[in-house]
């Protein structure tokens, strides 16, 4: 992984506002007048410094196999091919957890304590196990199902002072709930293409010059399809031959999500799929989990290390599977599940969360790992320690009616 | 009002065709939808009784697989339930081409408009692999057939769909009393009881609107009334008295007693709901919003609304008030097409023979259609809730939308003919009176035929209706 050096004023201008694009949309008459359609002007500062990066985990992460509490005496009699631990590959972390060893490159970061998880926690969502609901109540941040249509990362910019449309960004194809909402944000997709010739876009600029909302669509796109391509230009000069055009969907959106960090944005959204573990969860597991720590890596190599140092990295899925190894293995729907946090603002090297042991009482519903957190409230006390947000502004907006309990420390202050 | 048979196209239908006329008033559109389905009859889909065959045969592969589990039949057990999947997502493919034939094809694009419209307003879909792909023979069963009734007849058959009751999880509710409850909780120990899912979103969604007149206790009566609506793979729909909560309720006023008259108190309570004057201003709203632009002339939806009033929510009624009332046929375009229906428009107007779709693959349907349609942020069948589609112009024309919305009339138009028709013929075809100089002069100024094609699909008054 090859560190950017951390100069943001070097880096690809963000250019324009849509304001400059439609003053300077005059210039383009039937003349075709080789003018440039963008003319780059930089964004007022936005109003907070640390950055964060929200990665939702699609499909119920296996909380038991990722951080592995091979301490608890039940643990070895719930998991056959499935048993982890240190004997069997696992990298220790604190004598009673260990980690996935797809997830081995991570731990230099554990050990400057820049990695850590949550144990234990999950949403509000019980007993229904539809992964479609799981993840609608996950992006709501509400206590239960069809309560706001909005998400809760986009109440937390509704709640907060100075943002703008490029404070925020959702990255990829699929669609961000939690981002939804009134609050301005941006979305885009490095694999998104404008594919248009220089004269294509000429006429399509003026074709459109009349109609301000497809004007504006337009301007935005040619600019982030033009920076994405000054990114990949800059950033992936020293592997000839591997440009990010190659690079595998993951690492292009960490690369993209990156580079919008390193400049005027404060949080980036995205997805990362494959967790739905029901059958050879071994194979499943070790895939989905390789694209999770290329992922970080690229975060960390692309933000540079004064960026990384102000950032945290949270990711968090819908919910976790069942203790037992089913008899394909792998595991079936379960609820407590685990985040993963990294990042030099989070206060790594630990595993966080009380954890409830696996004896058949202490699981929910005598399958599942019994939740003892709940993820909004360790979400809200993230967003206060990085962005300093009201804690009336969590409990009463952006996770309504949630029970914040007392600080658990997640990142540094 | 002055009838403009292109904007009747172009509002009111699927675009403008070179293969097909424009209606030549407000009468022939709507006669039309009194006759015989044609485009139905042309690219058929089956019913939801196929989607449940479907689901039958998902879920016998998926139990043979599991009773597999450690036998040495457990691969094939697994290539079979494979297969299946794939036979769904074959059928999915097919379903939908079917849908896009109908728009490109059809000579009454009202129909295929209202079809859109009243399936986005009843939104259902699957959430369980057996019924993933239920949507379109949902929509083909309970929308389709009673666009043109009463609003009850639509609302009665789309709350009473297996889709629905799945998706808004009112197969689960239980009344907490009922005996299916008692049973449960003496031989399993586990207490079952209400979901309000399906009660508030018909309050909310499908009839009185969210700031309708209306309280929790309304919702909760209802999520009363509607227990014993239940269905299951083998049987489609059923009433189950077993699962109905005992003792009447009452809902906005109103007594029902579905345990002495079962399912009729239910569709009673549906009736009186869809003949609400709440409901009337709440659809009134959503017709205007669609169909002219997302902030319409106040006296277009209370001309709508009043006109259902009078007729009890006689839908075409109601439509004839849409195309009688001045402000339906402004000449400015307001609204921006949804995906599906930009892409139908685009190949519409090209006059894309049928064979050139019928002949894609399914690999091939996903990467001309459904992937480029997600991109645009229309996932087909997979809409972000209950609530369904969003009516903003500005939701579409994202910047990574428009991307792919240029991305796809640039490049897929050209994969799918043989021969792209001329610009200038193109700007005619999909444009009519609306080709301005401008974009003739666009149309002539690229420097390929293909640019100049895209280029004309991408044109703003293309995109708009």
């Amino acid at each position: 992984m090859t560190n950017i050096p951390p100069t943001p004023s070097a880096s690809p201008p963000a250019s324009l506002s849509r304001r400059s694009f439609l003053a300077r949309s005059g210039l383009i008459g039937c003349s075709l007048a080789a003018s440039p359609l963008l003319t780059p002007v930089s964004f007022a500062a936005a109003p907070w410094d640390t950055r964060l990066a929200v990665i939702i985990l699609r499909g119920g992460m296996d909380a038991i196999d990722v951080v592995q509490p091979y301490g608890d005496p039940a643990y070895a009699g719930l998991r056959q091919t499935l048993l982890g631990g240190p004997q069997n590959g696992a990298a220790d972390l604190d004598g009673f957890f260990a980690l996935h060893p797809a997830l081995a490159p991570l731990m230099p970061l554990w050990r400057a304590e820049q990695l850590g998880f949550v144990q234990a926690v999950s949403t509000p969502y019980r007993n229904k196990r539809s992964h479609f609901d799981g993840q609608d109540l996950l992006e709501a941040g509400t206590p239960g199902l069809h309560q706001r249509r909005d998400g809760w990362l986009n109440r937390l910019l509704q709640v907060t002072p100075g943002v703008e449309a490029r404070t925020a960004f959702a990255i990829g194809q699929g669609e961000m709930k939690l981002l939804q909402g009134a609050a301005p944000v941006s979305d885009w997709s490095p694999d998104a293409e404008i594919a248009l010739s220089p004269q294509a876009e000429r006429l399509a600029g003026l074709m459109m010059e009349g109609d301000p909302l497809f004007h504006a669509a337009l301007a935005e796109a040619l600019d982030l399809a033009d920076s994405a391509k000054a990114d990949a230009a800059a950033g992936r000069a020293g592997t000839p031959g591997q440009g990010p055009r190659r690079a595998p969907p993951h690492q292009r959106i960490a690369s993209y999500a990156a580079q919008q960090l390193r400049g005027e944005s404060r949080i980036a959204a995205f997805s990362i799929n494959g967790w739905d573990t029901h059958n050879r969860q071994k194979g499943a597991l070790t895939r989905a989990l390789r694209r999770l720590s290329e992922t970080i890596l690229t975060l960390q190599g692309d933000l540079g290390p004064t960026i990384w140092d102000k950032t945290a990295v949270v990711a968090m899925t819908e919910f976790g599977r069942t203790v037992r190894e089913n008899g394909t293995g792998g595991t079936d729907h379960g609820t407590g599940g685990a985040m993963v946090l990294a990042g030099g603002a989070i206060r790594g090297g630990r595993v966080h969360g009380h954890w409830p042991g696996l004896t058949e009482a202490a699981l929910f519903d005598r399958r599942d790992l019994m939740p003892t957190g709940d993820v909004r409230a360790q979400m809200g006390w993230i967003m206060r320690g990085m962005i300093g947000t009201d804690h009336q502004a969590i409990s009463d907006v952006i996770f309504p009616g949630v029970e914040m309990g007392s600080d658990p420390g997640l990142v540094r202050r | 009002m002055r009838f403009d048979p292109e904007l009747a196209e172009i509002r009111f239908g699927c675009g403008l065709s070179p293969r097909h006329a424009p209606p030549k008033g407000p009468d022939e559109m709507l006669t039309a939808l009194r006759a015989p389905d044609r485009a139905a009859q042309d690219w058929p889909i089956p019913g939801f009784d196929g989607a449940l065959a479907d689901a039958r045969a998902y879920s016998a592969a998926r139990r043979a697989r599991k009773a597999a589990i450690g036998s040495p039949l457990f691969d094939v057990r697994d290539k079979d339930l494979k297969r299946q999947r794939a036979r769904m997502r074959d059928h999915q493919a097919v379903w939908f081409t079917q849908r896009l034939l109908r728009c490109i094809t059809t000579s009454n694009g009202f129909r295929e408009r209202l079809t859109l419209f009243w399936a986005d307003h009843f939104t259902a879909q699957g959430k369980i692999a057996a019924l993933r792909y239920g949507a379109t023979p949902y929509v083909e069963s309970a929308i389709r057939p009673n666009i043109a009734a009463r609003f009850e007849d639509l609302l009665i058959a789309a709350v009473t769909s297996p889709l629905m009751l799945h998706y808004l999880d009112q197969h689960r509710s239980t009344g907490p009393n009922s005996r299916r409850a008692g049973r449960v909780a003496r031989r399993q120990g586990r207490v079952v009881g209400l979901n309000e899912n399906l009660a508030r979103e018909v309050l909310e969604l499908h009839t009185l609107g969210v700031g309708g007149p209306y309280g929790q206790q309304d919702v909760r009566q209802l999520a009363e009334l509607f227990t014993g609506m239940i269905y299951n793979i083998e049987d489609g729909f059923k009433f189950a008295p077993g699962w109905a909560e005992p003792g009447a309720e009452v809902v906005l006023g109103q007594r029902y007693d579905a345990e002495i008259t079962g399912l009729a108190a239910i569709k009673q309570a549906l009736r009186d709901l869809a003949r609400h004057p709440a409901t009337a201003d709440h659809l009134a709203r959503k017709l205007a919003v669609h169909f002219t632009r997302d902030t319409p002339d106040p006296a277009l939806v209370a001309h709508l609304a009043d006109r259902y009033r009078a007729t009890s929510g006689d839908l075409m009624q109601v439509y004839a008030a849409l195309l009688e009332h001045p402000a339906a046929w402004e000449t400015d375009l307001g609204n921006v097409k949804p995906p599906f229906a930009y892409l139908a428009s685009a190949c519409r107007a090209l006059a894309m023979p049928p064979a050139a779709l019928t002949k894609l693959s399914r690999p091939q349907m996903n990467r001309f259609f459904l992937r480029p349609m997600q991109r645009m942020g229309q996932r087909w069948e997979f809409s972000n809730g209950p609530d369904g589609w969003s009516e903003a112009d500005g939701d579409w024309i994202t910047p990574q939308g428009l991307a792919e919305r240029l991305r796809w009339c640039m490049s897929v138009p050209v994969q799918l003919m043989e021969t792209l028709p001329a610009p200038l013929e193109a700007l005619q075809d999909a444009l009519g009176n609306r080709a301005t100089a401008q974009l003739r002069f666009v149309a002539s100024a690229a420097e390929t035929e293909r640019e100049a094609v895209g280029l004309i699909l991408a044109a703003p008054a293309f995109q708009r209706r």
